[in-house]
């Protein structure tokens, strides 16, 4: 992963009065020829201010800089460059986990730095496809949405699609406390990448990682809402670096949260249009598929090593709109969705989640016999269309009121509303797999036989039950008393 | 890729901007001819030439380099090699072979890694055909060679003739050793080297006949395009292209697949290569990764190489094709490509077309897709041979930002495409896979492969298909019709189209992917599946006629058995459907009866 080195020592040493222009956060340097591409720079001025940049393009007529903490401060007549490191690293070790950074990988929490085992390119390398190995192990959140209908397997990059408002940190707080706790905890670490993040937020997420104990087994990298705009385009990816080192050098299974990418994009288009790319859609640029891509793809499995990273990426739509560029891309890139829904949240329901857009893609792989339950697939897919059905019957009815409806419709407008009620909404409860599918049956119970035809016969046979006298009996008395 | 250096004229860097570079003192380089960049030696391609300054995109990440650093022309344009040995194979976007670039830097591909694609320390058994003092052109074959279930066939290279010398008699060869010497000392190996942005010559385009099929029923049935075909897979994301991809990838009738995962994620190449060396080809009997290839671009890997990945992918599908086989080139993401090309254009700083691609993204676009065919391959035409024939076929995902269909790369397609399976993101909302949008959706092959189904397919095919279409359209005018009025208001005929219709939509273009049983539908299996339906829709609208109620058919278990029949495996199938048509015979007429009563 490392680039060919610079070998003289004595370039680091060395400074220049170079600076040319300065404009947003970047800074131009009189010639390209100094410094290699990606290196990272110190500005220092005469009265001391001290600023560190990254080489974005060279040159022979300029050096494009982008400087991190802002250019504040910065004059083109004093200010000298120096060559820092010939690329953005990372120290790494095991000393990392428990420790608070900033969004370049500067302790914030009063320590000093971790002695590093490896210093690492933050910007990561691809893992060869052919080194991939299938994640397949199911992640028990007990958060009937995601586990029931959008399994989350390890090695998976499942972002969470916000509206402004919607309760995202509180979902993703819910998966780290009980994702894992099933069984290894021992192995199970969380890596925090927060860009942007309010104060409120941030202490918010720091303290619902310690509850439960877990605060020895989190690394957290924070760049917070006053905080470089430009390192927001950092804290990813030191994340990432810091996940990737405990994921296949040390063995852990590591979660890695990433809040909020919408914050992440704008620093991207900010530096973009200091550079005046020319913009794509919404004025973000045409290269952010691929920027993005650089982020999420680090996630996954690799053969014969024992570790993951399962990336768990929040963005906020902006208007709620999911063809916005941000989460469009996102969700080309991420292996599913989980989609919050404004209504829902209004309604009360907690996890409010909007299943009809959420996908995981990786769900197949995760369950069915021996992993989940044999019904698991089949029984998602019947939950899937009965209530994507209901959806439509309720839709239909607020057009041509509900007397114009059968008696057939008027069913699945029961199930759908039993489905949110129920299935989607569970507050902070925990719900085990088990318990989640035998819900679905439960609530399948509400429409007739005839209309699951999503799922085999003999499934039926020894799942479904019909509603009893006294209430709805759970397919467990009916495999019990067998 | 073995690359000849061409050190007389060494050009420096002058400037560094993601993945394009400029490099001064490049006199006499051409256009699209392969650089070695910088101390690392990254290969680039010359995109732009100004006087002696050439600016390239480099098919590796450029980070950690300085201004100044040497570029060194190679004297050639990207290519590949050709010859026994691809099939099975992994490739990245310049044709280096994953598993060799594994070997050398572990699980994280590191830079400036080379790799022949063509392993040459394999042997081949080599059968000459070709006889000593036979006179032969670009594409005759000199021999064959066994390769996975194949006959490799070995052709003379494209514009090379002249008369056979000496060939080499049957025995063990690697891809490098000389097996012919023409008259003029002219060497041939079995490895031969094309330029990938050049279609390899053919003798003539021939008109399509056969038809492209997929096992999938949606597609069979509705939308077929020919072998030779093209068509375009656009939709949102999880909308599902992957996922047809792949599937043709396993069932379609071609004898040999590329597969090219451009600017895509890693775990779906991972699957690929997970899952295809278990399952068997339906043709051949053998594994099915062995005739298949892949090119694997995925989206972290180097922008520059997409544009590459796709080329190569489609110079190696053509050689195969030359040999004469049926080929079907899978590209999954064209947008991906057609990014890429936007991202160098914009670091070209060249004036942007509709939302900042290139102004010739079009004639890219236009020009890839032109690549496909049922041709009459190039070799020497004897009177009185039959002629050689293959096809290669190419079907493109696409990636629309937003899902709309009217941005630039959707719609230049559609104008070349001969087929759109446009994809839905409400039918995947509600998991109807694949989430083919049946209205929207078009082929423009029916009359070329009208009298191919009516000849092979099962009887009644055309005549059922035709009643399917019609069903679809009443039921699309009665759905606007309920979303104003209500279902209520519509009579029991109007009500049995339109439940007929939810039960085509979840029997017949339904299929689970991941189903065993019902991931590949054959001709017979959709037909029948079809006429189960029809003839629901028939016996129900004439028990109506009968004076039935419409609520006495639907509950009739039949529409459940008639779902069930789906699940049911290959050997089974026919039985099963005789059963539930007798069943349904039954029944109906026990509903008349009963009412008479
Ligand atoms: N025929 C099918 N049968 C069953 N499931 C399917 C089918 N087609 C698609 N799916 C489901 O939809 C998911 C998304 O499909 P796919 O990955 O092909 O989408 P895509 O259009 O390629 O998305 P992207 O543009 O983001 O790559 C799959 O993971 C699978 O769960
Ligand atoms: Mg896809």
């Amino acid at each position: 992963m490392t680039n060919p080195s610079i070998q003289s020592s004595d370039l680091l040493e060395r400074e220049y009065w170079d600076v040319q222009y300065i404009s947003g956060p970047l800074v131009f340097l009189r010639t390209g020829s100094r410094f290699p591409t990606g290196a990272i720079l110190e500005l220092q001025t005469a009265d001391g201010v001290v600023r560190h940049g990254q080489v974005l393009e060279v040159s022979q007529h300029h050096a494009v800089v982008q400087v991190l903490e802002g250019t504040q401060g910065l004059d083109v007549k004093t200010t000298t460059v120096s060559l820092q490191k010939e690329a953005a690293r990372l120290g790494v070790s095991r000393g990392i986990l428990g420790r608070r950074f900033n969004g370049v990988g500067a302790p914030i929490d009063g320590m000093p730095a971790p002695v590093p085992d490896a210093e690492v390119d933050i910007m990561g390398a691809a893992i060869n496809p052919v080194s991939r190995d299938k994640p397949s192990d199911f992640i028990e959140t007990g958060i009937s949405a995601i586990d029931g209908m959008n399994t989350l397997v390890r090695g998976q990059k499942l972002p969470i699609f916000a509206g402004a408002g919607l309760p995202a940190n509180e979902v993703a707080a819910l998966i780290v406390q009980q994702a894992g706790t099933k069984n290894d905890t021992e192995e199970f670490v969380v890596v925090f990448g927060a860009m942007g993040l309010t104060e409120r937020e941030a202490a918010f997420f720091l303290k619902s990682f310690d509850s439960g104990g877990r605060g020895n087994r989190v690394v957290a990298f924070i760049n917070k809402a006053n905080d470089p705009a430009i390192e927001r385009l950092f804290a990813p990816r030191c994340a990432l670096t810091a996940a990737e080192y405990l994921a296949f050098e040390l063995g852990y299974h590591v979660l890695v949260i990433l809040t909020d990418m919408t914050n992440y994009c704008d620093a991207l288009r900010q530096i973009s249009s200091a550079r005046e790319e020319i913009p794509g859609r919404r004025g973000y640029p045409g290269y952010m598929y691929t920027d993005l891509s650089t982020i999420y793809e680090r996630a996954g499995r690799i053969r014969g090593k024992k570790g993951s990273v399962t990336q768990v990426p929040i963005l906020t739509m902006p208007d709620d709109d999911m063809t916005h560029p941000i989460p469009d891309l996102t969700g080309y890139i991420t292996e599913g969705q989980i989609v919050l829904s404004r209504g829902l949240h209004r309604q009360g329901v907690f996890p409010p989640v909007d299943i009809l857009p959420c996908l995981s893609r990786l769900m197949n792989n995760g369950i069915g016999e021996g992993r989940t339950r044999a019904d698991h697939r089949q029984l998602a897919n019947q939950l899937y269309a009965s209530y994507a059905h209901g959806r439509d019957i309720r839709r239909l009815m607020s057009i041509v009121g509900e007397e114009a409806l059968g008696e057939l419709d008027r069913k699945y407008l029961a199930f759908a509303r039993a489905f949110e009620q129920q299935m989607i909404h569970q507050g902070e409860s925990r719900r085990t797999i088990e318990e989640t599918l035998d819900l679905g049956w439960r609530l399948l119970s509400l429409i007739p036989k005839e209309e699951l035809t999503r799922i085999n016969k003999d499934l039926i046979d020894r799942y479904y039950c019909e509603i009893m006298e006294d209430g709805v009996r759970s397919p467990f008395l009916k495999e019990q008393s067998l | 890729m073995t690359l000849p250096t061409r050190t007389e004229c060494i050009g420096k860097i002058v400037r560094i901007a993601g993945s394009m570079i400029s490099a001064s003192g490049m006199h006499g380089v051409a256009m699209g001819e392969v650089l070695r960049v910088g101390k690392a030696g990254l290969l680039g391609e010359v995109i732009r030439i100004d006087g002696d300054t050439v600016d390239a995109q480099v098919f590796e990440d450029t980070q950690g380099m300085f201004l100044g650093e040497p570029v060194v022309p190679t004297g050639t344009p990207l290519s590949v090699e050709l010859g026994p040995g691809l099939l099975g194979g992994t490739f990245d976007g310049i044709q280096r072979p994953l598993s060799s670039l594994q070997k050398q830097s572990g699980d994280f591909i590191s830079r400036g890694l080379t790799a022949p694609a063509l392993d040459r320390s394999s042997r081949w058994l080599f059968t000459p055909t070709a006889q000593n003092g036979q006179e032969v052109t670009g594409g005759d074959i000199l021999g064959t060679v066994p390769e996975k279930h194949f006959v490799h066939r070995i052709l003379v290279p494209p514009k090379v003739k002249g008369v056979v010398r000496e060939i080499a008699p049957k025995g063990e060869y690697g891809v490098d050793d000389v097996i012919a010497v023409l008259d003029g000392g002219v060497e041939l190996r079995m490895l031969q080297v094309w330029p990938i942005k050049e279609p390899r010559p053919i003798l003539k385009k021939l008109p399509v006949d056969r038809p492209f099929l997929t096992g999938q029923r949606v597609l069979d049935c509705l939308f077929p395009i020919a072998l030779g075909g093209t068509a375009i897979v656009p939709g949102g994301f999880g909308t599902g292209k992957t996922v047809v991809e792949q599937t043709l990838a396993k069932y379609c009738n071609a004898d040999i697949i590329v597969y090219i995962g451009c600017g895509e994620r890693g775990n779906e190449m991972a699957d690929v290569l997970d899952e295809f060396p278990h399952l068997k080809d339906p043709k051949t009997g053998g594994p099915l990764m062995d005739r298949t290839i892949l090119v694997v671009n995925t989206s972290n890997m180097p922008v520059a190489a997409r544009d590459a990945s796709v080329y190569t992918g489609v110079a190696i599908a053509e050689y195969y094709r030359d040999q004469g086989y049926d080929v079907a080139l899978m590209a999954d993401s064209t947008s991906r490509w057609a990014e890429a090309l936007r991202e160098i254009a914009s670091r070209l700083e060249e004036m942007p077309g509709e939302e900042g691609y290139p102004t010739y993204l079009a004639a890219r676009i236009a020009a890839f897709y032109e690549r496909s065919g049922r041709v009459e391959c190039l070799e020497t035409v004897r009177e009185g041979e039959p002629p050689r024939c293959g096809s290669l076929t190419i079907v493109g995902a696409v990636s629309p930002a937003g899902g709309d269909y009217s941005e630039p790369v959707t719609q230049t397609s559609l104008r070349v495409a001969g087929a759109l399976w446009a994809l839905d993101a409400t039918l995947a909302y509600r998991r109807h896979y694949p989430a083919v949008n049946w209205n929207r959706s078009y082929t423009l092959y029916l009359k070329e492969l009208e009298e191919w189904f009516s000849t092979h397919a099962p009887a009644g095919w055309t005549e059922r298909r035709r009643a399917l279409v019609e069903l679809l359209q009443r039921d699309a005018e009665l759905q606007e019709v309920v979303q104003l009025v209500g279902p209520d208001a519509l009579q029991d005929a109007q009500r049995l189209v339109l439940e007929t219709a939810r039960l085509v939509r979840e029997v017949f273009l339904q299929q689970n992917a991941f189903s065993d049983a019902d991931a590949y539908s054959s001709l017979p299996k959709t037909s029948g599946l079809l006429e189960a339906v029809l003839a629901f829709y028939q016996a129900a609208r004439e028990a109506l006629e009968k004076g039935m109620v419409l609520s006495d058919i639907l509950r009739l278990p039949l529409r459940e058995d008639i779902a069930r029949l789906r699940d049911v495996s290959r050997e089974k199938f026919e039985e099963a459907r005789a059963e539930v048509m007798k069943r349904l015979e039954h029944q109906f007429s026990n509903l008349v009866t009963q009412r008479s009563e």
